[in-house]
């Protein structure tokens, strides 16, 4: 049996990653428990997706099934989506708007604070049957989760030990947030992509600009994002996660003709979109950014692709299968035009985005490949090594050292089995 | 039109439309739509909760082609054939010279090792216009039941 004790660390600074971390089951459980189970926050939905009492969604936690729900007096509650009686799956549908959680199998019937509320025949019929005297139906309660919000996202962790959620953010994400989630949003709909492949290979994908350019050569040739442009990652202080962040029109053509040669894509090849609008960023931000890429440890991502924002949960369906949830949005006081602009550039992300497509594959790629080589190692040297933190440029893979670090530590191995 | 009837004509029109995406001949699917036409692929979770979000939408011919000319040139996406199967076509009428047509469908992607999956099921919900006797979408709008989409949407539906 593998364990992640017995992963072989050649390097102390995480640029050599076993590949067996991707690929073994017994691993994935332990996952299970000291990632997804353990001190860590994993993000749920939006507030703006439940923004009613009753209302809820259904979702997952890597894959543990959770029911978020608000209660009625307005705060958020989420638990295990599991009946307490004989483990049926309490709620089926993706959302909607319930003043009691009623168990299909036998009708127990839980309030939207997760508390046991009614059981049918709990007193048997003509005195016979049904649940024994000393059956104390309030002290059964759903398994919850504690859930705190940062700006409207919410946040759930299993553990009680888990630090407070805006030290777990630390300062550079909350900023981030903060500059995204300025004001009320406006919920456009739901993606769903199923990728054959481990949940960490698409954590990597996420906190590597450098590929952004070369797998997604639609980037490049389209000047949206090119790692020449000013940019750079920023971490917070565990490395675990990440802001990578550049600005449109801040390379020049020399520059990237010197960058992406000896490349096979041809970055120039001057083909001409006959529709440009999908193109034009409307800048919204203060700042010059019109790209940013914010993974937050161990399931979230935030993109703003120009004008295009939304979130990404990670869910893993085990260690070969993962299925990424975005959930897009603009804001509650867009006009028409803005909407439209939204959804139109909604053709560059996604399961069928111009720019994102390629993710799918590169992950079912690297799973498929390394299925026989998990003694081998990854190497992830670019944009240096040793230290792990904040830098100014984009050819890098300096966060996916970081997402390894923090792996390494929640997962309990031995600090004195590196290098 | 010669003595092919409406109907007929707009059967055909579904049956090149799939034929030429299993084809991989792209450049003349693209010439089955108007010029100002609408192409989407809807996911029917979005469709059902009422978002208006797209898995993939074109507002005119030109993003049509946008779209082939990123797949030939820019994207990288799983190579596979797709083999659209298509249900009986239900012409439902026609006002102001358009006539809406239904049909259900399924997509099979096989890879380049031979295996098969099913890859979405679906309906088209078109709108047809006739320009010059030559049947043409204005409308394709393609609800996906399959809107967990595996891998990726690279090639139309």
């Amino acid at each position: 049996m593998t364990t992640a004790m017995s992963l072989q660390w050649p390097t102390d600074d995480f640029s050599r990653i076993p590949f067996a971390a991707y690929l073994d089951e017994d691993i994935y459980v332990e996952e299970q428990e000291r990632i997804f189970r353990g001190p860590t926050w994993s993000y749920l939905a939006l507030e703006a997706e439940i923004p009613d009492p009753g209302d809820f969604i259904t979702t997952y936690v890597g894959d543990t099934p959770v029911l978020v729900n608000r209660q009625r007096d307005g705060k958020v509650s989420a638990f295990v989506n599991r009946c307490m009686h004989r483990g049926s799956m309490l709620k089926r549908e993706c959302r909607g708007n319930a003043t009691m959680h009623t168990c299909l199998y036998h009708q127990w019937a839980y309030d939207l604070t997760g508390q046991l509320r009614a059981v049918p025949f709990a007193k048997g019929h003509m005195g016979r049957g049904g649940l024994p005297p000393d059956f104390d139906i309030k002290s059964v309660q759903l398994t919850s989760l504690h859930v705190e919000s940062y700006r409207g996202v919410l946040f759930g962790t299993f553990s009680d030990d888990t630090e407070p959620l805006a030290d777990y953010l630390g300062a550079n994400v909350r900023a981030e947030l903060d500059r995204v989630f300025n004001r009320p949003l406006n919920l456009l709909g739901y993606q769903r992509q199923r990728i054959l492949g481990n949940w960490k290979l698409y954590n990597d994908n996420v906190r590597d600009p450098n590929h952004g350019a070369l797998l997604h050569m639609f980037h490049a040739t389209f000047g949206l994002y090119r790692p020449t442009q000013r940019g750079g990652v920023k971490l917070d202080d565990r490395g675990r996660h990440n802001i990578s962040y550049s600005m449109m029109g801040t390379s020049d053509d020399e520059a990237d003709a010197e960058a992406f040669a000896g490349t096979k894509k041809v970055f120039d090849k001057g083909f001409r979109l006959e529709d440009p609008s999908m193109l034009q960023y409307d800048k919204e931000f203060p700042d010059d950014v019109s790209l940013t890429i914010l993974s937050i440890f161990p399931n979230m991502v935030l993109q703003q692709i120009t004008n295009s924002l939304c979130t990404r949960q990670i869910q893993t369906r085990g260690p070969g299968e993962l299925e990424l949830y975005w959930t897009y949005f603009g804001y509650a006081d867009d006009d028409e035009e803005m909407t439209r602009h939204r959804l139109n550039q909604a053709n560059l992300v996604g399961p069928g985005g111009l720019i994102s497509m390629e993710d799918g594959e590169a992950v079912e790629m690297v799973h498929r490949a390394v299925k026989r080589e998990q003694d081998e190692h990854g190497i992830v040297e670019i944009g240096g090594k040793g230290e792990i933190g904040d830098h100014d440029y984009l050819v890098t893979e300096i966060p996916i050292r970081g997402f390894w670090s923090y792996y390494y530590e929640l997962m309990g191995i031995d600090s004195e089995q590196a290098a | 039109m010669g003595d092919m009837s409406e109907h007929a004509a707009i059967i055909n029109l579904m049956a090149d439309y799939v034929h030429l995406i299993d084809e991989d001949r792209l450049e003349e699917w693209v010439e089955l739509f108007t010029d100002d036409c609408t192409y989407k692929i809807l996911s029917r979770e979005n469709v059902e909760a009422g978002y208006p979000l797209e898995l993939m939408s074109c507002h005119n011919k030109g993003m049509l082609r946008d779209r082939v000319v990123s797949l030939r040139e820019a994207n990288l996406y799983n190579l596979h054939t797709d083999k659209h199967v298509l249900s009986v076509v239900r012409v439902l009428g026609s006002s102001d010279g358009a006539w809406s047509v239904q049909a259900n469908f399924s997509v099979y992607q096989s890879t380049l090792d031979g295996e098969t999956d099913l890859f979405a099921v679906g309906t088209y919900r078109d709108k047809v216009v006739f320009d010059n006797g030559n049947p043409l979408f204005a409308e394709k709008i393609v609800v996906n039941d399959t809107f967990a989409v595996a891998r990726m949407l690279s090639t139309p539906i």
